[in-house]
């Protein structure tokens, strides 16, 4: 759509300008200050320059908690994507049994995160969940407060549960975009199963695909309820993503400075992404415009 | 010519074929969803002395006591009061600033509207976890700490953007004749905004207030933060209880329960625009 040049227009924005400025910009301007200084209480700072930045890339905890995020970020992008658009190739196209699905579907993602910690905590007690009973009684020992891998596989388990069905949506959603001609088209042609899926589906999808990868890797970049709440971040360290690390160092140990050394160049990561969403985005519109 | 007929019979059998692996792929997929969902219900309808000592897929002895708990005790109702209080004002802050920036983004060109745009997004992608902190200690500098104004302007952080991206999405679809018809009729911007455009995409804005709702009430980091006793969410309340008490698995599943009530009544009417909700409008 042509858009009409109107500086007036700048009117409509201010209000939430002035609103996000509120609750966006004072906030980092704190952060920014807090990573340049450095105090011993009585709220008298010094200058401390790049000193917590130095420290932070020459700490073990921050790379080990990064290495930890890019693993389990990696993990459920290459569980969710291809399961997504599986279950989304199989989803029936209209009628009750779509609605049926497209609800039940949506379930998951609209259960506030830390019931969503609540629920996989009680789903794999071994003594009152039937996941922990069941494979306590098949003989496979499963402990996820203990035990490394169970804490792991259960806190993917979980973001694959909560999470997988935005990936089908949004693969779904790319699917009823595609018009009958195409697949008739193809039957014409006698195409395979597969080719109609890379030749015609994939390529309808990738934008929404695009859309759902970008979503996911930045959702799970910052998650933090829901492992905090079945875990804790444990055992040891186990599961302690960037946010639980960072929320540890700010509001547990009041590392102030540290902490915001941190929190700046998490930002950073998130502005490099949010870019490029939002060149996916632009691409998009323009597509369809 | 052999190949062909073998060739012509597959493709007619597939329909066939196909309905039954799609119906069993799904409902494999469904039960895997709903089956963690199931079990919280469960233990919320069973006393915890049947939860500790024994493992039954149903409750034997079916007992509506750990909902009467958390209805009747006011450490506990609380909570949904708060939540629901601060999730209320949000959600109008949200759509009511929304409205005419998401107006102003799909109809006109100004100086750095791309900017604005993407600066938005880049605090709907911001972590939580960096702004709890400097949250914390604005709140408690302007005397806000505590009450449910601060956590709704906090959530205003994701939700604002969420929702001007929303509107802004629905709103392209409106053709701009529209607005040129209603302008020579003589109607004035605010007129014809609120007579004419918000009817006309109505849907949009039940949409955008929607995600608003259900951002806000999910979130618990930022609430948590920004509240102790007066203001204490329904998701802080959970959690503290687990740890003081112990064991109350029953109440704690009933609470659980409670919370996914209010996004269960309305999944119906959003079946279809959940994608394009949670893709900020797009698709």
């Amino acid at each position: 759509m042509e858009k009409t040049v109107n500086q007036k227009a700048w009117f409509l924005v201010l209000p939430v300008l002035l609103l996000v400025a509120f609750s966006a910009v004072i906030p980092l301007m704190t952060v920014v200050n807090y990573a340049f200084q450095d105090t011993f209480g009585n709220n008298v700072f010094f200058w401390a320059g790049l000193t917590w930045f130095e420290e932070l890339i020459e700490s073990d905890r921050m790379w080990a908690a990064l290495g930890r995020q890019a693993i389990f970020s990696a993990i459920i992008l290459a569980i969710e994507v291809p399961l997504g658009i599986f279950v989304a190739l199989n989803m029936p196209k209209k009628g009750f049994w779509a609605s049926f699905c497209l609800v039940l579907m949506s379930l998951p993602l609209l259960i506030p995160w830390n019931v969503v910690g609540t629920i996989w905590q009680i789903f794999g007690r071994v003594d009152i969940g039937l996941l922990g009973y069941t494979l306590d009684k098949l003989g496979i020992s499963y402990n996820y407060t203990q035990d490394f891998y169970a804490a792991w596989i259960t806190v993917i388990v979980m973001d694959v549960w909560h999470w997988t069905s935005l990936v089908a949506l949004l693969a779904y959603a790319g699917l009823q975009s595609i018009p009958d001609a195409y697949y008739q088209a193809a039957k014409i042609d006698q195409a395979s199963r597969w080719n109609v899926f890379r030749y015609i589906e994939l390529p309808k999808m990738a934008g929404v695909l695009m859309i759902a990868i970008l979503l996911r890797f930045m959702d799970s970049f910052m998650i933090y309820t829901e492992p905090f709440v079945v875990t804790g971040g444990g055992p040891g360290n186990a599961t302690t993503f960037l946010s639980i690390d960072l929320v540890k160092m700010a509001l547990g140990q009041f590392d102030l400075g540290p902490a915001a050394a941190f929190s700046l160049m998490y930002f950073l990561v998130i502005l490099l992404i949010s870019w490029v969403f939002y060149t996916v985005m632009t691409n998009l519109d323009k597509r369809e415009g | 010519m052999a190949d062909m007929t073998v060739n012509q019979s597959a493709v007619r059998s597939k329909p066939a074929v196909n309905v039954n692996t799609r119906a069993i792929v799904m409902g494999l997929y469904l039960v895997f969803l709903i089956l963690p969902i199931y079990w919280l219900v469960n233990m919320s309808l069973k006393t915890n002395t049947e939860i500790l000592s024994s493992f039954s897929l149903w409750p034997r002895d079916l007992t509506f006591q750990n909902y009467a708990t958390i209805l009747t005790d006011p450490s506990w109702y609380m909570g949904y009061v708060n939540s629901l209080i601060y999730v209320v004002m949000n959600t109008l802050i949200s759509i009511v600033v929304a409205l005419p920036a998401a107006y102003a983004f799909s109809r006109y060109s100004f100086m750095g509207d791309k900017h604005l745009f993407f600066w938005l997004l880049t605090n709907r992608m911001a972590p939580p976890a960096v702004f709890a902190l400097p949250f914390f200690q604005l709140y408690s500098s302007v005397g806000l700490f505590d009450t449910h104004i601060a956590v709704a302007l906090a959530h205003c952080l994701f939700n604002v953007p969420l929702a001007v991206w929303i509107l802004e999405g629905f709103m392209r679809g409106v053709p701009k004749e529209i607005d040129e018809t209603a302008y020579i009729d003589g109607y004035s911007f605010g007129r014809f905004f609120i007579k004419i455009f918000i009817p006309l995409i109505a849907s949009g804005v039940g949409v955008a207030a929607f995600f608003c709702f259900m951002f806000s009430w999910v979130e618990l980091l930022l609430s948590r933060t920004l509240t102790s006793v007066v203001a204490k969410p329904i998701a802080a309340t959970m959690t503290r209880t687990v740890s003081a008490s112990g064991m109350d698995w029953g109440v704690l599943a009933a609470a659980g329960v409670l919370t996914i009530v209010p996004g269960a009544l309305v999944i119906y009417f959003v079946r279809n625009y959940i994608a394009k909700g949670f893709a900020l409008g797009r698709v």
